[in-house]
């Protein structure tokens, strides 16, 4: 049984605030692949084409039959544990930090023998254990051995809350509180424990309707003036609750619906880009830096940064040109921001919705995302450890276009969708 | 009427003039809202261009960026904070000569003003309009408004510090005073004015949008040429008349407006 | 197995040289390797000019290599190899300058295992060790092959039923054989509680289950017996030598080693059963494995190692001498001299130069080679058995 997790104690200011070391973060070319697989939440070893084998460690060349034709391919982890052990010792600076440690030994039913982190509550050997990927605070991929039934609070295991960031105990920063998405977002870090949700609003005197006064009224909540085109607002806010911040999560949008045609002069264009990547431009280079500061303080120190951006930035939609196109420079943005965030080993998770089913996207045929379900993605991609999310039916088809053929996908999205 | 000045040469008169100012017998009083992103801009719906709010960002600051310097950039629209706007803003003034802030002839930058105080009347009316009535109430007790004269109409709205009260929106919109139509077409035509200044957000009543026609003091003054001066503050510091304005707009080529800085010039004892 | 192997008779093996291990060192590999050379030269009488072939094993070498130190040391051999394989070195050098002297492609080899080991030297060479290291196993913070050898061990234990105190009794009496070595690491005595008592690494691996990373090299020389003889050395003979790499992949967990696919053909070649030899030196990075040894190199059954040890004193002087200088776990491990370690005393018992901890009467004992723990398992094995000359 694992223990749940408690509310931690009111930190004592005098003592210095333990820093980020991180685990061995080096991995081989073809070893980023689980990494690949684990950002999306999958766990997936090389199979060869040829004869079937399953590879692990990861290589180049079939180990049975030589054959180069090697695919990722997602696992089951279902396995035998035939060992566990417990770390009292180690060289290396993060799992010191973090002892005693257990790992154990998985004879996968696939075929390959894995050294894992093991899960609490996985028994001693003979036992069967299902075995899954994660994150680690490198953000490299490792291997975890999970127990076939886990109990109600196995989230809370010390192991495997350095692989998440779950919202539970943390204070999290949502930067636009007026729209229906940023609500649901609000609601659904307090529905998942969070202390407090420090909630931005900009232009205070444009009211959009009660649905920023109802969240208000929620205990969790403090609204904070946050515009994000004012570099100095956002220095301030920073100034004043950036060192209790533990997740940053960037709603704030301007989307409209044009193309280059459609409409004459930059100012629109302008707009969407001084919030879409300016504005993360502005709100990275103030928050960023206390939120690497905090990335080991306690167990529910910083922990994450996510960017609300759009399946759009993978590949222009037309009728939303100017948006698309500021979506995907707040996509490589972010990217820069993940590698930045990195030595602190803060968790960036860049979510790539569809359309939203708001304003904005009122000429869009169905499918179209709810808020909340938007709202659910992300706060699972916090529990989860994830860092790239595609939620819904239109986010995932595009990505699988996408990752298909680029060139075909921009083809058809030429065409219409 | 001969008076002194006629009397007198023009060194003499802006002899006197500096001198007053020095010994403090005559005033500079400042009416300009100071420029910082906070001060709300106008807005308007979300299918329309907007006006940039003003904003401001450091170039460097005796750092790493320019060690001995402190400077910054800023952005914002012709129209934002304590702005002047010209004839050629409005559709109606589009085709006037001299119509841009640029083309302005610039003795038109420094001008008489008469005050309007409806400051009582707009206590519990947001959407209180000018009335002719008021203009005949004002030249009653202060003489007629000179041609050539800028007419402000005092309402003390600049001291709403929050801007939510400042912008004062609802479901149906704004609600900031103004002139009526009839006030704004008697100014014009029987008063041949300059121009009218307004401490709120735009010279015409933020529901200026359903008289007839929509938003006549920009309709009407600009379509005569006069010009507009919005976001005043400190109106209740000038005396309801003699005031001498001046207000000269960035020298942008074909601007519609400009921020600028209003100055009085009073007498001591205003 | 077709053809039959060439016999390694007419090689000599001589010269035993340690170089004191130290716990840490500012010098660099090159200094260790220059240390042994020149002792290699005083105690043969050969002049460095007359080493023809050079055999190296080392760790520590890196940005250099094994043709940057012949200018370093100022050597120009004709024959030269790299065998950076740790705890198999010393048998895949021996095996390898033997069929040099044998072919006349050199007539004198000076085989030299030797590593430095700076203040951070572990860390930095697991960080590094290999691929499947880096990707597979450094990132689970397993602190080297510890937690590798607990799950061996561990797996072991609860298959054969093996407790700690039958590990413990190996490492006893090889630090009561490491007490009669002046270049032990560990001078102090160790009894069974102590060993027991010992607080846990990664369990079941404590703290006497672990060698202690040092500084330092081992090294003899390799020529026909007929030079050995000219010159007046005492040597050993080679009697059958073995080697395998990536045995048994097939198993889950390591619970054999390749030894056991070759050791036939090294008991063949030698002419000789397990029971003829009068003394082992086991490849001891973990107890578990020196008892894999004792199986697969065919002294019991597999699975029958912990009756073996309870029935065997393993001392010097006892009814099987195991590790006779004390082993890496009393000795201390100086890298890839580790892997030449069991070399040099099988050396020195069959040549008399054991002192106080000589087996009585050692005329043909056997060398292990174990290394490279690249993942979940050591890759390389290796064994010889080494006689008095004829």
């Amino acid at each position: 049984m694992t223990m749940p997790l408690m509310r931690p104690p009111r930190k004592n200011p005098v003592l210095r605030t333990r820093q980020m070391n991180l685990p061995p973060g080096a991995r081989g070319r073809v070893a980023l692949g689980l990494t690949a697989a684990a950002a999306e939440g999958r766990f997936e070893l090389q199979t060869c084409e040829d004869c079937g084998t399953v590879q692990y460690p990861p290589r180049e060349v079939c180990h049975k039959c030589l054959s180069a034709s090697l695919r990722w391919r997602a696992q089951s982890g279902e396995g035998e544990l035939l060992g566990s052990t417990t770390l009292h010792h180690s060289n290396d600076l993060f799992f010191r930090e973090r002892l005693p440690w257990r790992l154990g030994l998985v004879h996968l039913d696939a075929g390959p023998t894995l050294m894992v982190h093991l899960h609490g509550e996985v028994g001693d050997a003979p036992t069967r254990v299902r075995v899954g990927a994660r994150l680690d605070r490198a953000g490299q991929a490792v291997l975890i051995g999970f127990p076939n039934e886990g109990s109600a609070h196995m989230a809370d295991d010390k192991m495997l809350r350095e692989m998440t960031s779950d919202p539970k105990f943390r204070k999290a920063l949502v930067t636009d509180g007026k729209t229906e998405t940023g609500q649901a977002i609000v609601r659904a870090l307090v529905k998942a424990g969070a202390d407090i949700v420090w909630v931005g609003h900009a232009e205070p005197w444009k009211k959009m309707g009660d649905g920023l006064d109802d969240i208000s009224a929620l205990p969790q909540v403090t609204l904070v003036p946050l515009d994000l085109t004012n570099g100095r607002q956002v220095t301030e806010l920073a100034g004043s609750i950036g060192g209790k911040v533990d997740i940053v999560i960037n709603n704030a949008e301007v989307h409209r619906t044009f193309g280059i045609g459609a409409r004459r002069g930059t100012d629109v264009a302008k707009a969407e880009m001084d919030i879409n990547y300016f504005g993360l431009l502005r709100l990275a280079q103030e928050f960023g830096p206390a939120l690497k500061g905090r990335s080991a303080d306690g167990a529910t120190g910083a922990t994450a940064w996510v960017n609300l951006l759009s399946i759009y930035a993978l590949s222009n939609f037309p009728p939303h040109g100017t948006f698309s196109a500021s979506k995907a420079a707040a996509h490589s943005l972010a990217q820069c921001l993940r590698a930045e965030m990195r030595p602190a080993g803060i968790r960036v998770i860049n979510v790539f919705p569809g359309p939203i089913d708001d304003e904005w996207n009122q000429h869009t045929p169905p499918p179209k995302l709810a808020p909340t379900a938007l709202a659910n993605a992300i706060v699972k991609a916090l529990r989860d450890g994830v860092e790239d999310v595609y939620p819904g039916d239109v986010a995932q088809e595009w990505l699988e276009r996408w990752r298909d053929n680029p060139k075909v996908l921009e083809r058809e999205l030429a065409a219409g969708g | 009427m001969t008076t002194t000045t006629e009397l007198m040469s023009a060194a003499e008169i802006l002899g006197g003039l500096v001198t007053a100012m020095a010994s403090g017998r005559i005033r500079v009083i400042d009416l300009t809202q100071t420029l910082t992103p906070e001060f709300p801009q106008i807005a308007l719906p979300p299918e329309m261009g907007q006006c940039w709010p003003f904003r401001i960002e450091e170039v460097s600051k005796y750092d790493e960026r320019g060690p001995g310097w402190y400077w910054n950039n800023f952005s914002c629209g012709e129209h934002t904070g304590t702005h002047f706007d010209a004839p050629i803003h409005w559709i109606s003034g589009r085709d006037l000569p001299n119509n841009s802030v640029d083309t302005i002839p610039v003795q038109n930058f420094v001008a008489p003003a008469c005050v309007i105080d409806c400051s009582a009347d707009v206590q519990g009316n947001d959407d209180y309009l000018l009335s002719v009535v008021d203009i005949e109430r004002y030249e009653a007790a202060h003489g007629r408004i000179p041609k050539g004269a800028w007419v402000l109409m005092r309402t003390d709205w600049s001291k709403r510090s929050d801007p939510k009260a400042y912008q004062n929106f609802d479901e149906t919109g704004q609600h900031t005073p103004g002139p009526s139509t009839e006030a704004v077409r008697f100014l014009v035509e029987q008063r041949d004015v300059l121009g009218f200044g307004s401490e709120a957000i735009g010279t015409d009543a933020g529901q200026g949008y359903h008289l007839r026609p929509p938003y006549p003091c920009h309709y009407y003054m600009h379509g005569a040429g006069r010009y507009g001066l919005q976001c005043l503050s400190n109106l209740d510091l000038l005396p309801p008349a003699g005031a001498v304005l001046i207000c000269p707009p960035l020298k942008i080529e074909k601007g519609s407006g400009s921020p600028l800085r209003v100055l009085a010039l009073v007498g001591a004892s205003a | 197995m077709t053809r039959n192997r060439l016999s390694y008779e007419g090689v000599a093996v001589a010269v035993p040289i340690t170089v004191p291990y130290v716990r840490y060192s500012t010098h660099t590999a090159h200094w260790f390797i220059g240390q042994a050379v020149q002792a290699l030269v005083e105690a043969s009488g050969v002049a460095k000019e007359e080493i023809d072939g050079l055999c190296l094993s080392s760790f520590s070498l890196a940005p250099d290599t094994a043709v940057g130190v012949t200018q370093h040391l100022g050597l120009s051999p004709r024959w030269l190899d790299h065998v950076p394989t740790g705890g198999a070195s010393g048998v895949m050098c021996l095996r390898r300058a033997a069929r040099a002297v044998q072919a006349g492609d050199a007539d004198i080899v000076a085989c030299v295992g030797a590593d430095t080991n700076h203040v951070d030297s572990f860390r930095q060479t697991l960080g590094s060790f290999s691929n499947f290291a880096r990707d597979a196993s450094y990132p689970y913070g397993s602190g080297g092959p510890n937690s590798i050898f607990a799950f061996i061990t561990a797996n072991y234990m609860r298959t054969y039923g093996a407790k700690r105190e039958d590990f413990g009794r190996i490492c006893v009496d090889q630090r009561t054989n490491a007490l009669g070595n002046p270049n032990a690491m560990f001078k102090k005595g160790l009894t069974l509680d102590e060993y027991m008592a010992a607080r846990p690494i990664s369990d079941p691996i404590h703290l006497f289950d672990c060698v202690m990373p040092c500084a330092g090299a081992d090294a003899f020389l390799v020529m026909s017996e007929e030079r050995a003889r000219d010159l007046g050395l005492a040597h050993a003979v080679i009697r059958g030598a073995i080697e395998r790499h990536n045995a048994y992949a097939e198993d889950p967990v390591m619970v054999q080693g390749g030894w056991r696919k070759d050791r036939d053909d090294l008991y063949a070649q030698a002419g000789v059963q397990p029971a003829a030899l009068d003394f082992v030196q086991t490849y001891d990075d973990y107890p578990v494995i020196v008892m894999m040894q004792f199986e697969d190199l065919g002294f019991c059954e597999k699975g029958e190692g912990s009756a073996f040890v309870q029935s065997h004193t393993m001392t010097f002087d006892g009814s099987f001498p195991n590790n006779t200088s004390g082993g890496q776990l009393s000795a201390g491990q100086a890298g890839a001299a580790g892997g030449f370690l069991g070399m040099v005393e099988a050396i020195r018992q069959l040549t008399d130069q054991a002192g106080p901890r000589a087996v009585p009467d050692a005329q043909l004992g056997l060398v292990a080679g174990f290394g490279m723990v690249t993942y979940d398992r050591c890759l390389c094995t290796g064994a010889v058995i080494l006689g008095r000359p004829a």
